[in-house]
């Protein structure tokens, strides 16, 4: 029997140091058991190494930056729809999910299933609501506070200690062990990505992750645990290996189902000297090492459009423990003509 | 008294350590790989040094330096059962 054709779109093809999921994303859809894919890059880079992938991606289109407003956006997906006949979008990147988000319902009514956070879930999770979220579900998470101006932050270096990690409301973490270190990092993250800027408590221990799928009403339908072996300078795991984690399991479980999550994320955990498990971050979506979760028995980007298109999904309960991911970095060669035409026409 | 080592810890026939819980991993070398066979198998420390002397025709004191230097270690990257565990 053949297998259904999905057309998919992607964003986050910025596979660079500091890299965004897409890439990953899509080599797992490659690889779904349940359907077969025609992969439509979405882009906001001309030098997004994703484009120029052509065996993972068949065509890439530029869309505006989630800045212009969901408006523009609409516009550029009813131009894309028209010609490519999505079936599904699964965007990547956690500023560009408000938008999705506020979308999904008209996406819907054209044909595009999504399968997101809901918009409150994804408010909720917000790094400068992580205090309130851990209070809320009984999580423990690290004392944080958004601030406005920089001097806040010394009524709290009494009251966290030093260092302090110095948090941009999107993206960037800062160490800071005095002030004038605390000060620079605020003034450069707050000017990428503006305020607030969130100090937070630093939680001595050994750092974990765990990427998963919620199916929205409190299952589990995936999860697996990772502790990052080689970190770059920007802290992004370059290896990593699947572990077996009851704790980090149950704390999944207690997450999804306190929360009633849709769709997939990453949680960020630290572990401290006691034993026990801190939530740094809420990442509402697939993390770049996504790949991983294919390779331990879990195709997690499989299941997730197969949600998203209301197909019957099983939950996963096994993976394989010590399996590890290797990241590299790889030059293509590409024709300039290739570049010029994403670049002029927004469409390779 | 006898150590435990931790039900689901793996080590090889070549001495690498996988700890599936952490994620950690370790290598020790042929008398290290022995003590923690030793170990797994229930042996209390006296046995243990018993059986490496009469393989490697050591003084016991030495060798009991060497396990209880060792036993620290592996308490230290958490190898070792704990009774709440």
């Amino acid at each position: 029997m053949s297998k259904p054709l999905l057309t998919i779109g992607v964003t986050g093809l910025n596979a660079i140091d500091s890299p965004g999921p897409g890439v990953a994303v899509i080599r797992a859809l490659r690889e779904a058991a349940s359907f077969d894919c025609r992969i439509i890059g979405l882009s906001y880079e001309s030098l997004e190494p994703g484009i120029y992938m052509h065996d993972l991606v068949d065509k890439t289109y530029q869309i505006p930056y989630p800045s212009t407003g969901t408006e523009v956006l609409m516009s550029r997906l009813e131009y894309i729809h028209d010609i490519e006949k999505l079936d599904a979008v699964i965007p990547n990147f956690d500023a560009e999910l408000y938008s999705f988000i506020k979308l999904e319902k008209k996406l819907k009514s054209m044909g595009i299933h999504t399968f997101l956070p809901t918009m409150d879930q994804f408010e909720e999770r917000h790094k400068v609501n992580l205090n309130d979220f851990g209070k809320k579900y009984d999580i423990h998470v690290p004392r944080s506070k958004a601030i406005y101006n920089v001097m806040e932050a010394q009524a709290l270096e009494k009251e966290y200690n030093w260092p302090l990690v110095v948090k941009g409301k999107y993206y960037d973490a800062v160490l800071a062990y005095n002030f004038d270190q605390t000060k620079a990092a605020f003034n450069k993250i707050s000017a990428k990505w503006g305020l607030p800027i969130i100090i937070q408590e630093f939680i001595h221990g050994t750092e974990y992750n765990v990427t998963g799928l919620g199916d929205g009403n409190g299952n589990t339908i995936a999860a697996v645990p990772m502790r990052k072996q080689y970190i770059t300078d920007k802290g992004k795991a370059w290896g990593g290996i699947s572990i077996a984690d009851k704790q980090i399991l149950a704390l999944t479980d207690h997450f999804l189902k306190s929360t009633k999550w849709r769709g997939g994320f990453e949680l960020e955990l630290m572990k401290n000297k006691s034993g026990e498990y801190f939530l740094l971050e809420i990442n509402p979506r697939m993390p770049a090492w996504i790949y991983l979760s294919v390779g331990v028995g879990q195709n997690i980007p499989e299941a997730l459009v197969r949600m998203a298109m209301g197909w019957p999904t099983e939950a996963y309960t096994h993976y394989e423990v010590g399996k590890m991911f290797i990241r590299y970095a790889w030059d293509m060669i590409v024709d300039l003509s290739e570049f010029e035409q994403i670049s002029t026409h927004g469409e390779l | 008294m006898t150590m435990k080592i931790k039900n689901n810890i793996a080590v090889s026939d070549n001495g690498f350590v996988f700890n599936p819980g952490s994620g950690e991993s370790f290598t020790v070398n042929p008398v290290g790989l022995e003590m923690l066979n030793q170990l797994r198998k229930g042996l209390s420390q006296t046995e243990i040094i018993a059986e490496i002397q009469a393989a490697y025709n050591t003084e016991e004191a030495i060798i009991e330096r060497d396990l209880l230097d060792f036993l620290d270690m592996l308490r230290q990257y958490r190898l070792i059962q704990l009774d709440d565990e």
